[in-house]
């Protein structure tokens, strides 16, 4: 096969594109919640030496880590007071305890606070977890159910911002949270859904889902399956800067008319359209239900 | 889950404090203070037991070179020795560093 000028144009225009790119997913989450901030504004409450660390890992033989793998820092995003809360993926699969979701939930409760008292700040969720961690069920159980509580009353004073990088994603209660948001950016790497691809298999057979067939993972659950579905407001690639512009630009869109959590009825009409026994695939759903077409 | 408790003789407290690495699979983290004392205490949690010589070792060499008085923790998930040593380099450097 013949190369020609534009090929190798197209080409170096790309390779230029992803040498210059600072990748998020490779960053961890201090690293993500500093690289959205400006240079010099991160503040981080409660870190590493605050040692507000899970008191019931160790008591189950699990090494804790110092922070609870949740990151919370205060600063300024292009200038407007923000407050990042990133998860840890890397640590217990960003599995939340109720150390780790009791930071985010009073995190949210402050930003609320100041928002009441007329200073607005801007809220991001760097949401990279498999749900509650099971050590400690309840109790993180009932700190999500916190944080829900507090989005759902943050969000009418600013927009809630979610972001889904990858490559850990968002499952369980966590993907709750991430629908309560007022806007979600996700990239391609990124997955959005409940029940998470194993325990589907667990639970339903590798009949129902193969954990392994991440092509049929990503073309359900992907973030670009999510974008074109209209389940998520922006899809961008790994990079830092394209993301801080994603989280600008929906936030300039302010707080939305219709909250994607409100709209229960429209989603349970697309629902009812859905025959369990013979369950569409992904591109078949992106026909169903096409981008720009919110219920 | 083990915890190791290590005491080294050290002089001149470091300068300040640091925080590296993550308690993800292969990786620890390292949380290293100033100390009023003059020794180096270092305690390890680990998700692997029984390697208690390993540590040793790994910790006896870094210590030869790095005498400064401080307080240390490590959380730690299953680190070969060298990224162990890698991790300590770094938080040495972090609290060199201006």
């Amino acid at each position: 096969m013949k190369t020609t000028d534009l090929d190798n144009a197209i080409t170096k225009e790309r390779r230029d594109r992803f040498l210059s790119r600072q990748s998020v997913i490779e960053m961890r989450a201090r690293e993500r919640a500093r690289s959205l901030l400006d240079v010099g504004t991160f503040h981080e409450l409660l870190g590493p030496f605050d040692r507000v660390e899970s008191p019931w890992l160790p008591l189950q033989g699990v090494v804790p880590e110092s922070d609870d793998g949740v990151i919370i820092a205060r600063g300024q995003l292009a200038g407007q007071p923000s407050l990042i809360m990133a998860i840890e993926g890397a640590f217990q699969g960003g599995g939340m305890g109720e150390v780790s979701a009791s930071k985010i939930a009073g995190a949210l409760g402050l930003a609320r606070r100041d928002c009441e008292s007329g200073k607005p700040i801007l809220p991001v969720l760097l949401l990279e977890t498999g749900g509650v961690r099971l050590q400690e069920a309840n109790l993180g159980e009932a700190a999500v159910a916190e944080i829900h509580a507090e989005i759902v009353a943050l969000r009418r004073h600013v927009p809630v911002i979610g972001v889904i990088t990858g490559m850990v994603g968002c499952f369980g209660g966590m993907s709750i949270t991430a629908g309560l948001c007022s806007y979600l950016v996700v990239f391609p790497q990124a997955r959005l859904e409940l029940n998470g691809p194993e325990v589907i298999e667990q639970e339903a057979g590798i009949d129902e889902l193969d954990a392994s067939d991440k092509q049929t993972i990503w073309s359900l659950m992907g973030g670009e399956q999510r974008y074109e579905t209209s389940f998520v407001d922006a899809l961008v690639e790994d990079d830092a800067t394209l993301l801080k512009q994603a989280v600008l630009d929906l936030a300039a869109r302010g707080i939305p008319v219709h909250h994607r959590s409100e709209n229960v009825e429209a989603y349970t009409r697309r629902l009812a359209t859905i025959d369990p026994a013979a369950p569409p695939d992904g591109p078949a759903l992106r026909r169903l239900w096409p981008r720009g077409e919110m219920p | 889950m083990q915890t190791l408790n290590f005491e080294y003789a050290a002089q001149q407290p470091v300068a300040r404090r640091a925080h590296v690495g993550v308690v993800g699979s292969g990786d620890l983290e390292v949380l290293i203070e100033p100390s009023s004392k003059p020794t180096t205490h270092v305690r390890v949690r680990t998700s692997v037991d029984g390697y208690d010589q390993v540590w040793k070792q790994v910790l006896d060499r870094f210590f030869s070179r790095f005498q400064h008085a401080a307080q240390i923790e490590i959380n730690d998930f299953g680190a070969t020795p060298g990224t162990v040593t890698l991790r300590l380099e770094q938080a040495a450097e972090e609290v060199r560093s201006q």
